[in-house]
């Protein structure tokens, strides 16, 4: 059983649909990506996913069970959205980090030593106890992932989490998304706009445009061999982003 | 000076009368703060029908004059009036009463505007994270102080400064319900020029220090 499945999702804003009929399945411990360009709603899809927004038709099921029907709150405790952009909340980088842990009423020992583990996975020692509002863009878009990373989410949902860094930046946040994934075995829906980076984290890779999800592979095969001249088009970056 | 002579000598009067005008303006707006702000960070939260029409009224209410209001109070808590039994009419309670009625929705409407001025992001980031409703408006509180803050010392200025409303629910009996608008009002109008003065330095200085103490509490959030 997949750990997650999207059945016929549709959200309409008005009269347009801006997700319409998608369907993906994701198993436990898998890191999919998914690409498109700006508008086609890669977004509004983790957030139908993280039960922020409600789907006006079809169902996602998180193991194996109707996400609406019951249990809400365990179910949204058990999976966690970054965003694109970064906001730290105005209080130190410590309890921007401790946020979501004293939410759950884990210890203060549990907490400590979390954030202690995060801060240096992220390469952030020592910053504890800095206005979080003061770091740079960089350590903001690290600092939100530290914040997601310490609750152990069995599903993790990360908005373009490169999108707005430098290079460098970057590549601490592809190697933690890795290390994450490989260490804790936490299952990941990684939303790209970079097609190479699909290509060096995802297994398997969606392809959507205009709310639909047009084709999901493996990451390998949608590059070399795209089912659909959309998916074609956007590979060859004649679609823009 | 007379004036400055009656502040340095801390004549008793003039204590008296600052006292009582930092009492009620004190606890009217304490009691309005504990109302106005999780209301106002509710509505500015939520959406819900006629949340437009709410905010209007509420805007409306914000600058309602203090003679209005405290006529109304007056009406109500009168002998005649339906709350006359509680025998407040002439009392400080009568004065904090109005008071109240009158900074609660200034420090409402503020504290809405605040609320909805806090990014969305940072809501649904909390939801994301795992925050319940009263976590969310728990954050907001905290992302929104500096705002709430001055809202707050907003509502201490109207109240502290109005006569209106004092005047007619507390009726301005000496060593009993004067506050330092009433007095400056009444020693104006005896010609007493140096008490009158007295006091309006007294209010001058404390509108000073509370808009020094704004801009620090500010100043220190980094
Ligand atoms: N709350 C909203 N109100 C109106 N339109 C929205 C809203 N949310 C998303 N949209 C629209 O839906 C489409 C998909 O958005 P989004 O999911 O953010 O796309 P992506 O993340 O792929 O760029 C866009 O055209 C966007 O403008
Ligand atoms: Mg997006």
């Amino acid at each position: 059983m997949s750990l997650l499945s999207v059945r016929g999702v549709t959200r309409r804003i008005g009269r347009r649909a801006i997700l319409n009929d998608v369907s993906l399945d994701v198993d436990r411990g898998e890191m999919i990506a998914v690409l498109g360009p700006s508008g086609s709603g890669k977004t509004t899809l983790l957030r139908v996913i993280n039960m922020l927004d409600r789907p006006d038709a079809g169902t996602v099921l998180f193991r194996g069970q109707d996400i609406w029907a019951g249990n809400e709150e365990e179910t949204r405790r058990s999976m966690v959205m970054m965003f694109q952009k970064p906001v730290p909340f105005s209080m130190s980088v410590y309890d921007n980090i401790a946020y979501g842990m004293k939410l759950r009423k884990m210890s203060k020992q549990e907490i400590s030593a979390a954030v202690e583990e995060a801060l240096k996975l992220l390469d952030m020692a020592g910053k504890e106890s800095q206005y979080a509002r003061s770091l740079s863009g960089g350590e903001a878009q690290r600092l939100a992932f530290a914040r997601a990373y310490v609750l152990k989410p069995d599903l993790l949902l990360l908005d373009e989490p490169t999108a707005n860094l430098d290079p460098a930046n970057a590549g601490i946040m592809e190697r933690v998304i890795r290390e994450t994934s490989r260490r804790l075995g936490t299952t990941v829906i990684l939303v790209t706009h970079d097609m190479y980076q699909a290509r060096r984290l995802a297994s398997r890779s969606a392809f959507m445009l205009d709310g639909e999800l047009i084709e999901m592979k493996p990451t390998a095969e949608l590059f070399s061999s795209p089912d659909d001249p959309r998916t074609a088009r956007f590979i060859k970056g004649e679609l823009i982003y | 000076m007379q004036a400055i002579n009656l502040i340095i000598s801390l004549n008793p009067e003039v204590i008296d009368i600052t006292k009582l005008s930092l009492q009620v303006s004190g606890t009217s707006v304490i009691l309005a703060a504990i109302v106005g702000i999780p209301i106002g960070v509710l509505i500015g939260l939520n959406e819900f029908p006629f949340k437009r029409t709410l905010r209007n009224l509420i805007n409306t209410l914000m600058g309602l004059p203090p003679v209005v209001l405290g006529l109304f109070v007056f009406l109500m808590i009168s002998r005649a009036g339906p709350l006359g039994t509680f025998g407040i009419l002439f009392t400080p309670t009568a004065m904090i009463v109005a008071q109240f009625l009158l900074v609660t929705p200034i420090i409402m409407g503020l504290s809405i505007a605040a609320a909805s001025a806090v990014d969305r992001v940072v809501i649904d980031t909390a939801i994301s994270l795992g925050a319940r409703k009263l976590d969310t408006m728990r954050l907001v509180i905290n992302e929104a102080r500096p705002a709430l803050i001055t809202a707050v010392i907003a509502g201490f200025g109207r109240a502290i400064a109005e006569v209106g409303a004092v005047m007619i629910v507390g009726g301005d009996i000496r060593w009993n319900t004067r506050v330092l608008t009433t007095s400056i009002m009444l020693e104006t109008r005896k010609g007493q020029y140096d008490l009158a003065i007295a006091l309006g330095i007294v209010l001058l200085a404390m509108s000073f220090f509370i808009n020094f103490l704004v801009s620090y509490l500010q100043g220190r959030r980094k």
